[in-house]
């Protein structure tokens, strides 16, 4: 504090609190709105205040079928999405530990290149090559099933620069002490270089884990099998009903639902997901 | 970083899995983006016929790519922008007061972990023509709001969409960058008798420019790649071509529209613009923020 200025501090916690408001206002809309019957919403304006038709409309959603088209029960489409979400974090980390390792504390021809070429991934994201990339998927056979929600998504340039970096910093008299002392490549990877790089992989879950999960266009192309639907897409076909016969309350609810998980992932780990932000971004 | 281990096929062995997920996932289909690119399909994929450089003069002479050229560059604009200027404000307040800071980050970062096309269609509904909430106020005022048929609120409402998710994003990013002002330069100019607003523009404001600049090239990458789930779930490209962006466009053309040629040498295209954006994200930003 430079001086006390009371209005001042008057006005930034006034605006702060309006900017909350106004980033909540859509969500508490479709709290109100889930909490009413589908009937509501025909009369000519959503209801501003809570309804009584919460409960089963959300129990329906979660255990019977989303409706609107999708049959399939919300619970079955998350239990999708963290299969999906978990295999694009797990595979990304993994691969991404393995190459920085490789890159960083071995010497081989063409290091540069594979560095390169690893690099170039960050250049061809799904949305500019979705066409071809769904015809590979298609000629591989992977349409409808696990392995192609997540597989070709774990390629990480970002990732394994975040691990570069990180083994970079790691001394090189650490790596001698550890090859006097008769550690393997394999010794050394799992029980030095891993525990140093806990905190990164931690940091680096969190981001990934909200990447996954929110997945929308890779799901929606190569699923056409209600059972593989994950929930972030699932809304696309839900809201492809011919408009009259939507029933809001049930897209409100899928929608609160889907965004459920990552919401709290970052509010429950603030300080992971905010080094997560800063240090994939450098 | 000197010390290594001798071993020679190992580091093959640790590569392997990311190389091949890379060659096949990436490049075989960056590479047959290239090859269709000069091909003329017909809509069942039974034959094919070469015909060079042709879908790239089809794309240069199409009056619609221009005017989604020109979509894709408003709506990004707007986006980085607004964006950035409402979470400078909220992240200069947030950085004024002592008490309840925490509490006031944690409750403005949560959007970002909501997808894209989530946002659209929490939105779209707040504007709904016919229940909308906002579209009704907005009636009352006199405006009439319909993004059904009116291209520039279509446009507005896909703005705000993308806007809302990215607005948390930017102001952790701004706020990093405001703590990092060393205090003893607003303490001279506080002493020296500046006002609060003086000082943002002439000290604060000018020092935040790395961050800024940073900032811009992220949002603009944002708003080019991350918000086809935002489109794709609300306005689908219109009405008419109104919000059809540059990636919109490859998905529509070469799914709906199945024109595999003229999507191809689109897909080719955008190539080249996230090539140009990543090399100036790393070669340019890195420099930039080094002074700081």
């Amino acid at each position: 504090m430079i001086e006390n200025r009371p209005w001042l501090t008057f006005v930034s916690h006034a605006t702060l609190i309006v900017g909350i408001g106004l980033v909540a206002l859509p969500v508490w809309m479709a709290l109100v709105a889930s909490t009413h019957p589908a009937s509501a919403f025909g009369v000519g304006h959503i209801p501003l205040w809570f309804g009584d038709a919460g409960a089963e409309t959300w129990g329906s959603v979660l255990f019977e079928k989303a409706g609107n088209g999708v049959d399939t029960p919300v619970f079955w489409m998350m239990l999708n999405s963290l299969i999906m979400a978990l295999g694009i974090t797990f595979g990304k980390i993994a691969i991404s530990l393995l190459s920085a390792y490789a890159i960083v504390f071995f010497r081989f021809p063409f290091r540069n290149l594979c560095f390169w070429i690893i690099f170039m991934t960050l250049m061809l994201p799904v949305e500019v090559r979705i066409v071809p990339t769904y015809e590979v998927i298609a000629n591989l056979d992977l349409l409808n099933s696990y392995t192609g929600l997540t597989l070709p998504l774990i390629a990480s340039a970002t990732a394994t620069f975040l691990f570069r970096q990180c083994f970079l910093s790691i001394p090189g008299e650490l790596v001698e002490a550890a090859r006097i002392d008769g550690a393997g490549p394999w010794r050394f990877f799992f029980d030095i270089l891993l525990p140093l790089s806990r905190t990164n992989i931690a940091a680096l879950f969190v981001i990934l884990f909200i990447y996954g999960w929110n997945q929308y266009l890779w799901p929606l192309l190569i699923t056409t099998d209600d059972a593989y639907y994950t929930l972030v897409m699932s809304i696309k076909r839900m809201l492809s009903v011919t408009d009259g016969d939507i029933a809001w309350n049930q897209i409100m609810a899928t929608t609160l639902l889907a965004m459920l998980p990552p919401v709290a992932v970052v509010i429950g780990m603030q300080k992971l997901f905010v080094k997560g932000l800063v240090d994939s971004e450098k | 970083m000197t010390v290594t281990f001798p071993q020679k096929g190992l580091p093959w062995l640790l590569l392997l899995p990311q190389l091949a997920v890379t060659a096949i996932f990436f490049l075989w289909p960056a590479e047959q983006a290239l090859e269709q690119a000069f091909y003329q399909e017909d809509a069942f994929g039974l034959s094919r016929e070469f015909v060079g450089l042709d879908n790239f003069m089809d794309l240069f002479t199409d009056p619609l790519y221009y005017q989604s050229m020109l979509t894709t560059l408003v709506f990004s604009f707007s986006v980085a922008i607004g964006g950035m200027a409402v979470a400078l404000l909220l992240a200069v307040m947030a950085d004024r007061i002592i008490r309840g800071k925490l509490a006031y980050q944690t409750l403005l970062i949560w959007p970002y972990a909501v997808a894209p096309a989530l946002a659209g269609v929490l939105w779209w509904i707040l504007f709904d023509p016919s229940m909308g909430p906002i579209a009704l106020w907005l009636d009352n005022i006199g405006i009439n709001w319909n993004h059904y048929l009116d291209g520039n609120q279509a446009m507005i409402l896909v703005v705000i969409a993308a806007t809302w998710k990215q607005i948390s994003y930017n102001f952790l990013f701004f706020l990093a960058g405001l703590q990092a002002v060393p205090r003893s330069l607003i303490e001279a100019a506080a002493i020296d008798g500046a006002s609060p607003f003086k000082r943002f523009w002439t000290i604060v404001f000018p020092l935040l420019s790395p961050t800024t600049f940073f900032l811009l090239v992220v949002n603009l990458v944002y708003a080019f790649f991350e918000t086809f789930g935002v489109i794709d779930a609300t306005t689908k490209g219109g009405p008419g071509q109104s919000t059809t962006t540059l990636v919109y466009k490859v998905f529509d053309d070469g799914f709906v529209g199945l024109d595999l040629g003229g999507s191809a040498a689109q897909s080719v295209v955008l190539m080249g613009i996230v090539g140009l954006m990543t090399v100036i994200q790393f070669r340019y930003i890195e420099r930039k923020v080094q002074y700081s």
